[in-house]
């Protein structure tokens, strides 16, 4: 009976996994099928749109203003969430509701409200700091702390936050040493989850940077669609597989850690 | 050894700690000799921990002065104080090899490399690890671990090594191992140290002077042998050691117990009803004689046999009494037996009802 059921749960692992996998994959595929279409009813199968991609400025200013602000928001991100999540666990206990509800708060505004608040301050961001694009990070950094900070803070409930810190500190360490030296080896995959989530949410950003007028990568993407379908779905594609790509390779950055403790 | 130096004094100064209204330690007060070991020996609440992180500088004091060697450190940050601590929970650097964490201190005390390897290795080999320094904590087990946050304590030649009940999450018999480990590598340190425990038999095993904390403050301090044998207070009495209650009447500088005539610690107290503290060890149990007339006879409840003593409970009809003695001693006596109970007549501490000592 056991092996039954065993034999039933496998086919069922099957059958989802080819279900799920189908519901990701094929909307992939069709988009590349597209992608590659040749001009004509007839024509073979061409990478035109693709090798075309370089030859749109836009595009590519697009892709890299995209990389740009994912790299500095993710960074910002945990350059500020990491110190005062640490400094709240330590000091402030009380405070940690508070501070959970506030970093939680932006899921719970939709992003056309957020771009209601933001049109002032960019307007006068841009008219007195800077109009450049990489000043969307702000905004971003909001977006992002819902989800950098239920990252980090399963992280850092995996650890002994208290003890670590006041051992470090008996030792000689200053904050900065502890939290860079003691706290965050510790919470390295925390920290991987974390930027990788900001990564992939800055990827994907549209409505934000597409009301206050900034091209990035989905807003090129969508103004391109509208001359030119064949290379956008093209770039769609690749900045998918690119996310991808990304996710694999930093999930592969934290693997050594957990093989030497299961070596354990 | 190399890293063994003069021990450094160490002194609490009217200490105070509140948190949000309920006072932790009040007015604290110990001078540590150089290279002492003195223990703090309370139930939990009695503000020792707080004493400790308090010296450590983990904590803030709302009066009073820490002052070691002569400076006063009460406002130096934690990581300025040169103290060594051992904590209570596992407190390894999970990323970090044994070595490493050994090593960790030193660095941020910029010694060299190769004085850091070598110090970190004689650190190791003088708690035992000489054939673990690659190892993570969590390939080792917690007494090893401790033994490691105890090499990496001393690595940085601290002014005052703090122990924060070091002990307690290991099993028994590892326990009472590493706690002779402690005493001897303290010996041979020489590091002054302050040992924080709930643990009676530990306090007066390892330490120079034991001190008995109750609502902080020491209730007493002093030599092991003196708190077991001649506490000052009820408390202690009952807290250090397991103490019988007897009722009694104190008259003219003595106490009568069931007949039994008992010298008072203190001669001078009040006459009138009182408690008599009396050791298990001062009660002698015997099953012969005359077993009707004495208003010490009753009926074995229990033995329990210790090694090479024996605890018996002896039920007197109104109260039980405990009563510990030479295994030899015990002999034909079993649960059920008809004793005779005789009091040493050693000097006793007597409790009025209105102070009761709290509850171990």
């Amino acid at each position: 009976m056991i092996r039954g059921r065993k034999a039933k749960l496998q086919v069922f692992r099957i059958v989802a996994f080819v279900l799920f996998g189908g519901f990701f994959v094929m909307p992939i595929y069709a988009m590349f099928e597209f992608s590659t279409r040749g001009n004509g009813a007839d024509a073979p199968r061409t990478l035109a749109n693709w090798q075309a991609i370089g030859t749109y400025p836009d595009m590519v200013a697009g892709i890299v203003n995209s990389l740009e602000l994912a790299a500095i928001t993710s960074i910002a991100i945990l350059v500020v969430l990491v110190p005062t999540m640490v400094w709240v666990r330590l000091r402030l206990p009380r405070l940690r509701r508070a501070i959970e509800l506030i970093s939680l708060l932006p899921l719970t505004i939709p992003a056309i409200v957020l771009v209601v608040g933001f049109w002032p301050m960019y307007q006068w961001l841009g008219n007195n700091v800077s109009d450049s694009i990489l000043t969307l990070s702000f905004a971003y950094a909001i977006l992002v702390l819902p989800y950098a900070y239920r990252a980090l803070d399963a992280g850092l409930a995996a650890i002994d936050v208290k003890t670590l810190s006041e051992a470090a500190r008996s030792l000689g360490a200053g904050w900065p040493t502890v939290i860079w030296r003691v706290i965050v080896p510790n919470i390295s995959s925390a920290l991987l989850n974390a930027a990788l989530l900001s990564v992939a949410l800055v990827l994907g950003e549209y409505t934000i940077a597409n009301n206050l007028l900034y091209p990035n990568l989905q807003v090129s993407l969508v103004s391109l669609g509208r001359t030119n379908a064949g290379v956008s779905i093209a770039v769609a594609v690749a900045s998918l597989l690119f996310a991808f790509a990304l996710l694999i390779a930093i999930s592969f950055v934290g693997r050594p850690r957990r093989m030497r403790s299961e070596v354990a | 050894m190399s890293t063994a130096r003069p021990g450094i004094e160490v002194r609490l100064e009217n200490l105070s700690r509140r948190y949000s209204g309920v006072t932790a330690l009040d007015g604290l007060n110990l001078t540590m000799a150089p290279g002492e070991l003195v223990a703090l020996l309370g139930p939990s609440g009695c503000g020792k921990t707080t004493a400790l992180r308090l010296v450590a500088g983990l904590e803030d004091a709302d009066g009073g002065r820490v002052v070691i060697g002569g400076q006063d450190v009460t406002n130096v940050p934690a990581n300025k104080r040169e103290i060594g601590m051992v904590f209570q929970a596992y407190s390894l650097f999970p990323h970090m090899t044994a070595m490493q964490n050994v090593e960790f201190g030193m660095q941020l005390h910029e010694v060299g490399p190769a004085e850091r390897h070598k110090r970190a290795c004689e650190m190791l080999d003088l708690v035992g690890l000489s054939a673990h320094v690659n190892k993570y904590a969590n390939q080792m087990s917690g007494g090893q671990q401790q033994r490691v946050a105890l090499a990496r304590a001393l690595a940085i030649e601290p002014k005052v090594l703090l122990l924060d009940e070091p002990l307690s999450a290991l099993d028994a018999r590892v326990r009472a191992r590493l706690r002779d480990e402690i005493r001897r590598v303290q010996l041979e340190v020489g590091t002054t140290t302050l040992f924080v425990t709930h643990d009676q038999e530990e306090a007066l095993a390892i330490a120079d002077r034991v001190g008995v904390m109750n609502a902080g403050h020491i209730e007493q301090l002093g030599p092991p042998t003196a708190i077991y044998s001649r506490p000052a207070t009820p408390f202690v009495a009952e807290f250090v050691g397991l103490t019988n209650r007897l009722a009694g009447v104190v008259k003219g500088g003595e106490v009568e117990v069931r007949g039994t005539r008992l010298p008072l610690v203190e001669p001078d107290s009040t006459d009138g009803p009182a408690i008599a503290l009396v050791r298990p060890e001062a009660v002698s149990v015997a099953a012969d004689g005359d077993l009707s007339q004495s208003p010490l006879v009753g009926s074995v409840i229990s033995t329990v046999f210790l090694g090479a003593t024996s605890r018996v409970t002896v039920d007197l009809g109104d109260i039980t009494v405990l009563a510990q003695l030479p295994t030899s001693a015990v002999g034909a006596i079993t649960a059920g037996t008809r004793v005779r109970l005789s009091l040493r007549r050693d000097p006793v501490l007597i409790a009025r009802d209105d102070k009761a000592p709290t509850e171990a």
